[in-house]
């Protein structure tokens, strides 16, 4: 009994070409600017854009098993809130300051993952109103900007790791890079992170096949909701300061990097590494403005939104030329090829 | 007769609404109180209607959309660039004097926005994507699209008859209720008293078999996007024009969630097919209630954000099957089969 | 087969639901190494003695012993740890999984705390080829054809735990060198000793494949029966509790097809497709159809009878050929213009193509008919309920009233409110794909009369079956296919089964 090969294997081909994008775009802005093409500028990507880095890596597991949450980046906001507040009202040490902010985050996301999964509620909703709920707490703290003068994190946000020649990185980038092996090695090699691309898959069959999917689905939204918490720490090492506008638009932002990188909003298939070069490939966007300088920066926002278009206009027409090229043996609902009357 | 209600939806959301406006009764003095100034009537439940049209015009299309089993996430966008565009052409002049005739102004802006509408029904329609991801584009990009307009400034206007719509009074009433009941009124027309409703529960229910009854299924997807975003581009008019004022970042922020909330709240469920318009504006007004009642009590606004999501958390529950066949259960009552 | 005690033995098992007696005093036996199938109509108490068995419900008296010990599994997963497998028709596997993460997940073997992939795959490939089957573990599940997919759930719940198979309904996707497949497998695991037990409607199937059939009727057993001892005709009586003579309708189908045919000879033409072909989908074809003619399409899975049926209507669009319709060149670009040109057609997949369950049975009916009429010149609700009325009586569909969610009804009588939505557009033809399957014999007997009452009026019917005996009973003429290609029609004598096997057997 032969197997039917598929004619272009699916899996590696969306991350291949946000991975040539990346180069593409970096390769134009060596070539455009002076100054571009350095150690330096490419370790940027990680130093600047570390928090959306560690969103986008929860989030991924999040949409890998066919969910979603808005609410990331109020939990952003809030949790530089309450760290901000916590060291400078209450001069707590970081010592505690960051397990408290960390847990809040895990519990938040536990207490949505468990709406959604014990009373069967869309994700959508729920997330939605912990958008609310998070941005609304967040004003509660307070609803002036908090600057934050404690020592640790005066350290953390100045201080530099350094590298070969004069290139370094910043703790938070590296707490970043961290998260994304921690992302890479559960999604590739643990039972958890195979459960969760099952639920993406069918989610009835995965029940059915005895995987463990209530615990898994409230995990993982208790994961993004830590990789949240953990993103608004490495955020406020790079703003040094609590504001509760923070973050705002911040979940697109982290949605649209797991679409960009591969990841299919159905569920189901998706990888980190495509999430990571999609977060460059969003950094670097920012830098070619940057540099170009006479463009409005929220032509980074229409560039990602045009890209997040392209992606899904190429998923949409790969899943379509898939069903032409596979013999299907049931009836299928199939591509009208022409206008209706 | 409790349960033909029951089965039509629109009695939870009633409720609801009906709990909120007794708890001010109880609770907060002179909520009901109605005064006339002005030549026109002013008091708290004045001010909810007035604050309330922006997002039901938003919901009118948006019940439509999550009728086919879709969704618009972009409409706050939408209504962002409305604003730029009407602000541009009528144009900041201290004198009032306009760049181009509003009605011209308002007209084009209406098509722009309608426009964005008919880009998401080809996305979804014709190219077949899926809603979320066809309107998260136009999301992330209508933002910037709406600030490349403005140039990323604020925009402020002082074309005085330009103010009417979002700021003015008809019959003691705000003008801006009366455009939304208007809406309201053409829409519910448009999908009663023909087959058009029937034909977009169909399309939510079941695509396929729509399709093979031989009913053009892509141009009904592709016309409730494009009304839905024409029905942003009113609201983004009458949003401008209460605050004269267009600001591509905040103007229309978190509307789209609002929106959604009110069509939830209001009967209509996310999976599509039976659809309740005055449901959907029961729900925006029990939104607007509550931020109200909250501002009432001299609360922080911003805490109206977290009740609003205590809101929803409740109401999803006592919506949700399993909760429901749980109590059942409980109260001895079996649901029949 | 050996006869030493059963592994399984159920006695006098009792299940109700709230006003209805599903199972009454039913006694059940398997034994190792055996192929055991259930048979009955819809509603014999089938499917609820084998989710009883599978944990899906729980019996309310009597008792399940396994291996002389009793059980009562509250769950799927309670009655795979006692060793039940059961392989359900959806395939309950994750398709963006590979086949050999699908057989281990859940139990992937580790090493140093993580997953050891080699050895994964390794044990899949054993696994697999201990049923002779070799392929790459390594690709995606959904990359396979069903076929395929349904050896690797086996395999699953094999490698999980192995005393009993359950096999419900495996072959209904399967094209019949499928089919032989699967087989191999099943007598395979039989030889070596597993107890299996196997549920289909397809009769030939089960004459092929079990070692004794059970059938049960009413919730009752009927008996238990040697595959060998028991006659095919007497099994649908003992099915049906009818005696032989009872049928209603003649199984050589000679009278009422001579009604038609003799009376109709200046029948008008209704359909004429001239080398209407779609590249990749199906050969160039042409077919005639006149009044009262009852076109037939026979031929195996996947021999491409609804690729023809939908080209025809539309769902499709050729990129060949003609179709004329009562004489006129037509443009049949959607389904739309079919509906337009006159034609009606009744999907196979009744709920993804057909039944709009949270809409009434009114508006299910009336759908199509409003189609046509466009958005502007609505049907008042009044009209729409004496049309659906009307279509509710003359077809006798079950209902409590045409405001009833569609969705309640029984699969007999959804399909009867397919037909009715078709026959509310008053259509000259009506292409119907498998109208008979998965309905009740009773529900399969009223369809295949209407289908002859619709000829004798005048219509004109392309009729899609598996079985051949319904075509032959209904058809004027059969069309054969074979690999997506029409390679024969047949009429009058040469309508009989061993003459469309000979077709089948024989043609290109």
């Amino acid at each position: 009994m032969k197997a039917r090969r598929p004619v272009i294997n699916p899996r590696s081909l969306p991350v291949l070409i946000t991975l040539i994008l990346f180069l593409a775009m970096f390769s134009a802005g060596s070539i455009a600017f002076m100054g571009f093409f350095s150690l330096q500028n490419f370790l940027n990507l990680f130093i600047d854009n570390a928090y959306l880095l560690i969103l986008a890596i929860g989030m991924t597991f999040v949409i890998i098993s066919g969910g979603i949450d808005l609410s990331v980046g109020s939990m952003l906001a809030l949790s530089t809130m309450v760290a901000s507040s916590l060291l400078e009202k209450s001069h707590l040490s970081p010592v505690f300051v960051i397990p408290i902010v960390l847990a809040m985050g895990t519990a938040l996301g536990l207490f949505m993952g468990y709406l959604i999964h014990a009373f069967n509620l869309p994700p959508f909703i729920i997330t939605l109103a912990g958008l609310y709920l998070a941005r609304g707490l967040c004003y509660v703290v307070s609803i002036d900007t908090i600057a934050i003068t404690n020592e640790f994190w005066q350290k953390a946000a100045y201080s530099r790791i350094d590298l070969i020649g004069y290139n370094s990185l910043t703790p938070g980038a590296l707490i970043a890079i961290g998260i994304v092996l921690a992302g890479l090695y559960i999604s590739r090699f643990t039972k958890f992170g195979r459960t969760v691309y099952a639920i993406g898959g069918n989610e009835q069959s995965a029940l059915l096949m005895g995987l463990p999917v209530a615990g898994t689905k409230i995990a993982i939204y208790a994961f993004n909701g830590f990789c949240s918490a953990l993103a608004g720490i490495v955020f406020t090492f790079y703003t040094l300061s609590g504001y509760a506008l923070n973050g705002k638009g911040m979940e697109l932002d982290a949605i649209a990097a797991v679409v960009i990188g591969g990841t299919l909003l159905t569920g189901g298939a998706g990888s980190i590494l495509g999430t990571v070069v999609a977060v460059l490939v969003y950094g670097t966007i920012q830098v070619l403005i940057m540099f170009q300088g006479t463009l409005n920066s929220w032509w980074t926002r229409i560039v990602i939104g045009f890209l997040v278009f392209l992606f899904c206009f190429l998923q949409r027409l790969f899943e379509s030329g898939k069903n032409a090229l596979v013999w299907k043996e049931r009836p299928q609902e199939t591509q009208v090829s022409s206008a209706d009357l | 007769m409790l349960k033909a209600l029951n089965r039509s939806k629109i009695l939870w959301p009633l409720v609801a609404l009906a709990i909120l406006l007794l708890f001010n009764l109880f609770f907060t003095p002179n909520f009901f109180r109605m005064e006339i100034m002005e030549g026109h009537l002013f008091g708290n439940l004045i001010d909810i209607i007035k604050n309330a049209a922006p997002i039901m015009l938003l919901a009118i299309g948006l019940t439509l959309v999550i009728a086919t089993h879709g969704i618009d996430i972009s409409v706050g966008s939408v209504v962002a660039i409305s604003a730029g565009v009407v602000a541009m052409l009528i144009g900041g002049d201290l004198e009032g004097n306009t760049r181009f005739p509003i009605a011209f102004a308002m007209a084009v802006a209406l098509l722009v926005c309608t426009t964005a509408g008919m880009w998401n029904g080809m996305l979804v329609s014709r190219i077949g994507m899926q809603p979320i991801v066809a309107t998260l584009i136009l999301f992330v990009a209508g933002r910037g699209i709406a600030m490349v307009t403005t140039n990323a400034m604020v925009i402020w206007l002082y074309a005085e008859p330009f103010a009417y719509l979002g700021q003015g009074y008809l019959l003691g009433l705000p003008f801006s209720i009366y455009i939304v009941v208007f809406l309201l009124l053409a829409t519910f027309l448009a999908t009663r008293k023909t087959a058009l409703g029937m034909f977009i529960e169909a399309v939510g229910i079941n695509p396929t078999a729509t399709r093979f009854a031989g009913i053009n299924s892509k141009n009904i997807l592709f016309g409730v996007y494009a009304f839905s975003g024409f029905c942003a581009g009113v609201s983004g008019l009458i949003v401008c024009s209460t605050v004269m004022s267009a600001d591509g970042n905040n103007a229309g922020n978190l509307f789209e969630l609002d929106a959604i909330l009110a069509v939830v709240l209001g009967g209509t469920s996310l999976n599509g097919g039976r659809f309740f318009l005055l449901g959907s504006m029961v729900g925006a007004l029990i939104i607007q209630t509550l931020t109200t009642t909250i501002y009432a009590f001299n609360v922080p606004p911003e805490i109206s954000q977290v009740v609003k999501a205590l809101v929803v958390y409740g109401v999803s529950l006592l919506q949700s099957d399993r909760l429901q066949a749980a109590l059942a259960g409980v109260l001895g009552r079996r649901e029949a089969a | 087969m050996s006869e030493s005690a059963p592994i399984l033995e159920i006695n006098k098992i009792n299940k109700y639901f709230p006003g209805v007696r599903a199972l009454f005093n039913v006694d059940f036996r398997l034994f190792k190494g055996e192929v055991h199938t259930i048979m009955g109509q819809n509603g014999a108490g089938k499917s609820t003695l084998v989710k009883v068995l599978t944990g899906v419900h729980k019996h309310d008296s009597g008792e399940m012993l396994l291996e002389g010990k009793s059980i009562r599994p509250d769950s799927p997963l309670a009655a795979q740890k006692l060793g039940i497998s059961t392989v359900y028709q959806e395939i309950n596997l994750c398709p963006n999984l590979s086949v050999a993460e699908n057989i281990f997940v859940g139990r992937q073997p580790m090493k140093l705390g993580r997953i050891d992939w080699k050895e994964l795959n390794h044990r899949a490939e054993e696994a697999l080829s201990r049923l002779h089957i070799s392929i790459d573990v390594t690709q995606l599940l959904s990359s396979y054809s069903i076929a395929i997919q349904q050896m690797v759930a086996i395999v699953r719940v094999l490698d999980v735990s192995s005393k009993i198979l359950v096999l419900d309904e495996p072959t209904s996707s399967l094209d019949e060198t499928e089919v032989e497949q699967l087989f191999k497998v099943i007598r395979k695991l039989r030889d070596d000793g597993l107890a299996i037990l196997f549920i289909t409607h397809f009769l030939d199937q089960t004459y092929r494949i079990s070692d004794r059939i059970t059938i049960l009727r009413n919730g009752e057993l009927v008996g238990e029966f040697k595959t060998e001892a028991l006659p095919k005709l007497e099994l649908i009586a003992k099915m049906l509790g009818k005696e032989l003579s009872e049928f209603s309708y003649d199984i050589t189908g000679g009278e009422s097809r001579k009604e038609i045919t003799g009376a109709d000879r200046e029948a008008k033409n209704l359909l004429q497709v001239k080398e209407l072909g779609l590249r990749g989908r199906i050969a160039p074809f042409s077919l005639d159809l006149d009044e009262g003619e009852v076109l037939g399409l026979a031929g195996l899975l996947g021999s491409g009878r609804t690729e023809m049926a939908r080209l025809i209507f539309g769902i499709e669009v050729a990129n060949r050929g003609e179709i004329h319709v009562r004489g006129k060149k037509k443009d049949i670009n959607a389904p739309r213009a079919a509906m337009l040109a006159g034609m009606g057609f009744c999907s196979e997949d009744r709920k993804n193509e057909g039944v709009f369950s949270e809409l009434t049975v009114r508006e299910n009916i009336i759908l199509a008919l409003q189609g046509a009429r466009g958005i502007f010149r609505y049907i008042p609700k009044k009209k729409q309920l004496e049309i659906a009325d009307e279509l509710i009586k003359s077809l006798d569909i079950k209902t409590p009233s045409a405001n009833n969610e569609a969705g309640q009804l029984s699969g007999g009588n959804q399909q009867k409110l397919m037909l009715a939505r078709w026959l509310a557009t008053n259509p000259f033809i009506l292409i119907l794909d498998e109208p008979t399957r998965g309905i009740d014999v009773g529900a399969k007997v009223e369809v295949m009369e209407l289908v002859l009452n619709l000829s004798r009026q005048g219509m004109g019917v392309i009729f899609i079956s598996s079985e051949f005996e319904e075509l032959i009973r209904c058809s004027t003429k059969i069309a054969v296919l074979k690999d997506k290609e029409k390679i024969a029609e047949l009429s009058g004598e040469e309508m009989s089964e061993s003459g469309i096997m000979h077709a089948i057997a024989g043609g290109k």
